[in-house]
């Protein structure tokens, strides 16, 4: 249950009307799920097009001619090679190399970059830049906007139809269509789709449009998180935290190669010590024999009991059709297709590392 | 005859003689959202009132389901290995979640009626 501390949604009355049940998430009063229910919600995401609130994320504009410095100073990142209008996957680091927030990183000019914080952090990442921006010519605006996700392999058909132009904008792209707005192609899910930053007169009236659509149907962040697990996507303070780094996460390849050699932002010299020692345990997907979901914070045990590893994220897959998990494990255990246990109430249910994602990537790349 | 007893905790149990058939109401599974998997008591185990009895697992959590009386399990309802989804479909019906048999009948006195049930979810 929400409490009376947490924000609530600009739009909460739209998923008040849509008949929402709202529980607590990272500080905020969000829809779990509508009528349809998670699992309806997940497989029309994946068949159609999913509407997401995630307004609870914060857009944060960088702006100057020590932007693109700033950036350079925080995350594993050559803003300078970044073209103009693409994303960036990338980190925000702890000097021990910890994983302080993932975030989206677009350039929209020169001297001017959007980033997206996820919501639990974004107070924390703001400070954060602005102690390491000092001496530097930027200006830091976390911006008010309704954010939505528009997702799954009719987005397109469906944004269109409601008036907004995609054009030929593809996957890890970013653009600003009206004034105020920020429109990227990307997404949590796996599958085609938009991100989009707007003020909320124009949220509530393209949202309206958008329902007009049968193939649109409003999606909470119960599936939002089955559909990102089946993706084999991280979530920051269950697969990524403070406590872990990139290199075991195996998320280096959003690190590029001069920056991992010659990059002086905050955390390079653990990154490059964890480099050279090479990972001691590895995040990988996790599959459940059966139909028993193993849940977050379960142990996992070899054939012999030894200790090997933990889950950070799980739960059903239902387009997967069976449980799926992430976690991390020994490096020595992390070959797909080896069996480990995981405990679930003092049950040794058997697991096999397992390929992410589970489901393909539906990305439009070209 | 049978008569139907509900608990604070949203299960209904159908008692026939001195043999309950326990499951979660409407309401309950209508709360947990879509159900995945459901762990059933092995037939023979004895419960106490408040024992974990079952564990009823939706996509994104596990949740128990407590015993409501005393008594010793007779049966557990084997179809939803197969297909769980039954408590979201049938909760008072076919998604039934075990039998057991009852130790001490006069602790069905402090259950509720229907009536007092719906009261009680308002």
């Amino acid at each position: 249950m929400a409490g009376p501390e947490d924000k609530h949604l600009p739009l909460e009355d739209l998923h008040k009307q849509a008949g929402a049940r709202f529980g607590a998430f990272a500080g905020w009063s969000m829809p779990l799920t509508y009528p349809a229910g998670v699992m309806k919600e997940h497989l029309h995401t994946r068949e159609h097009v999913g509407v997401f609130d995630i307004s609870h994320m914060k857009l944060i504009e960088l702006s100057g001619s020590g932007a693109g410095a700033l950036l350079e100073r925080a995350c594993p990142l050559d803003s300078a090679a970044l073209p103009l209008l693409q994303s960036k996957y990338s980190f925000l680091l702890n000097d021990a190399a910890g994983v302080l927030d993932d975030v989206i990183v677009t350039r929209l000019g020169d001297d001017r970059f959007m980033l997206v914080a996820n919501a639990g952090n974004a107070a924390q990442d703001e400070a954060h830049l602005r102690s390491l921006a000092e001496g530097l010519d930027v200006t830091i605006d976390p911006l008010d906007r309704v954010f939505l996700a528009i997702q799954g392999p009719e987005a397109e058909a469906a944004l269109n139809k409601a008036g907004v132009e995609t054009g030929a904008l593809l996957f890890m792209h970013g653009v600003e269509p009206r004034d105020g707005w920020f429109l990227t192609r990307s997404g949590y899910t796996g599958e085609d789709g938009f991100e989009i930053g707007l003020p909320e007169k124009d949220a509530r009236e393209l949202l309206e449009k958008l329902f007009a659509d049968e193939r649109v149907m409003w999606v909470g962040l119960a599936a939002r998180d089955s559909l990102r697990l089946e993706a084999g996507l991280c979530l920051h303070g269950n697969d990524i935290t403070p406590d872990t780094n990139p290199v075991d996460a195996a998320l280096m390849w959003a690190v590029p190669k001069s920056v991992r050699a010659e990059g002086r932002f905050v955390g390079a010299d653990a990154l490059r010590d964890l480099i050279a020692r090479g990972a001691s345990e590895k995040r990988v997907g996790l599959k459940p024999e059966g139909r028993q979901p193993v849940r977050a914070g379960a142990s996992l045990f070899d054939a012999d009991g030894n200790p090997a590893g933990r889950i950070t994220s799980g739960g059903f897959g239902p387009s997967a059709g069976h449980p799926v998990a992430m976690g991390y494990v020994p490096a020595t255990q992390a070959a797909v297709g080896n069996r480990l246990y995981a405990d679930v109430r003092g049950t040794k249910v058997p697991v096999d590392i397992h390929a992410l994602p589970f489901t393909p990537h539906r990305y439009r790349k070209g | 005859m049978a008569t139907t007893y509900y608990t604070e905790d949203h299960e209904w149990l159908r008692v026939e003689g001195d043999v309950a058939t326990v499951g979660i109401t409407d309401y309950a599974q209508e709360q947990l959202g879509d159900i995945v998997f459901v762990e059933v008591p092995e037939t023979g185990k004895s419960l106490s009132k408040g024992d974990t009895a079952v564990v009823v697992e939706s996509v994104k959590a596990a949740s128990d389901v407590y015993a409501p009386v005393d008594g010793e399990v007779t049966e557990a309802n084997e179809a939803l290995s197969s297909d769980p989804a039954l408590v979201n479909s049938a909760a008072t019906g076919d998604g039934w979640l075990w039998k057991m048999k009852l130790s001490d009948t006069s602790q069905l006195d402090g259950l509720m009626d229907e009536a007092a049930y719906n009261a009680h979810i308002g």
